[in-house]
């Protein structure tokens, strides 16, 4: 594979960084943007990014907090914009779909893309994938999809149930049971207006995982939940991206 | 989970980070995950001087209990020192 920094046009024709993997020697590949968590652009995502390519995906992950802070270690850039607010829902979305457009068109590409996002990033897969047209969405724990936060925690962020008519393609969601945020109550409530809806998707929650289980470096990690997620996400996008 | 809410406070003072001493002008709290220590969520603390950008900042990653501890020791100090001795007006 070849995997490196470049730099991509983003919301509103913004300049922003981005790290790409792609495989080589693969006549044809599907694209996989990758949405990384509140914690930012950081070298476990980067790694991530990389395991899509030696799948045989180009993967691209925009770094979201580009504009902001340029240049900025991960950690620091985080809690910088995490003190101005955070990220507007529309830049991410700009930003995805700049992301999209150049996998599009790199030599080789099929022209299918999907997304996937952890976390943060979770609920920002599902924003993406009702918000453009995508051929795979995935949401590793989004919380605040369903339910709006919790009472004492008034985020900045806003419900996105209300979206699910637009969802364009078929959503894999991979979720905790020891999670909260979201619970399996609200992935569950998902899940239902997704049936409702008619929109096609699969939600597998896993015992005795919480939040972020796909953490390597994190107490959270719970290595069967994470390998088999894996399995599964590969599987999906095995369905959706191939050809 | 990822909360955006952040507790925010100008501040006068220094801190000393990857650069050296730098004048402080703020100090955000918020509960979240943390980017280093070995618990899902931590009370991070951040003493920042955004003009100077991001990297301008000194953080600390602690337990729940711990933190409630240094509100503590911070109020012991204090109590334990003249009033106005550390004071922008002293």
């Amino acid at each position: 594979m070849e995997a490196g920094t470049i730099t991509i046009t983003g919301h509103e024709g913004d300049e922003i960084e981005a790290y790409l993997a792609r495989p080589t020697g693969r006549a044809a590949f599907g694209g996989m943007v990758v949405i990384h968590h509140l914690p930012g652009y950081d070298a476990g995502t980067k790694e991530i990014v990389r395991r899509f390519a030696a799948e045989g995906y180009a993967a691209l992950c925009p770094n979201l907090y580009s504009r902001q802070a340029p240049g900025a270690s991960p950690d620091d850039a985080a809690a910088f914009v995490r003190a101005q607010g955070g990220i507007r829902d529309e830049q991410l979305v700009g930003d995805v779909d700049g992301a999209a457009r150049h996998l599009r068109g790199l030599p080789g590409a099929t022209g299918k893309v999907g997304v996937i996002g952890y976390c943060s990033g979770g609920r920002h897969s599902f924003l993406a994938a009702c918000s453009l047209q995508l051929d795979a969405a995935v949401d590793c724990y989004g919380a605040c999809v369903v339910n709006p936060p919790p009472a004492g925690f008034p985020l900045a962020v806003e419900p996105l149930i209300g979206l699910a008519p637009q969802l364009s393609c078929p959503l894999l969601g991979l979720f905790g049971a020891d999670d909260k945020f979201p619970s399996p109550e609200e992935t569950a409530t998902l899940s239902a207006e997704l049936d409702r809806l008619g929109k096609p998707h699969e939600f597998h929650t896993y015992d005795g995982a919480g939040h972020a289980f796909f953490s390597v470096d994190r107490p959270a990690y719970r290595p069967e939940a994470a390998v088999d997620g894996w399995a599964k996400i590969f599987a999906f996008l095995g369905t959706h991206l191939a050809g | 989970m990822c909360t955006y809410i952040t507790e925010k406070v100008a501040v006068e003072g220094s801190a000393k980070g990857a650069d050296g001493w730098f004048a402080l002008t703020h100090a955000t709290a918020y509960v979240d995950h943390p980017v280093h220590a070995p618990f899902g969520h931590t009370v991070n603390i951040d003493f920042l001087a955004p003009e100077r950008g991001p990297s301008a900042r000194v953080a600390v990653e602690l337990t729940e209990e711990d933190a409630r501890a240094l509100v503590g020791a911070i109020t012991r100090a204090l109590a334990a020192a003249p009033p106005g001795i550390a004071s922008r007006e002293q």
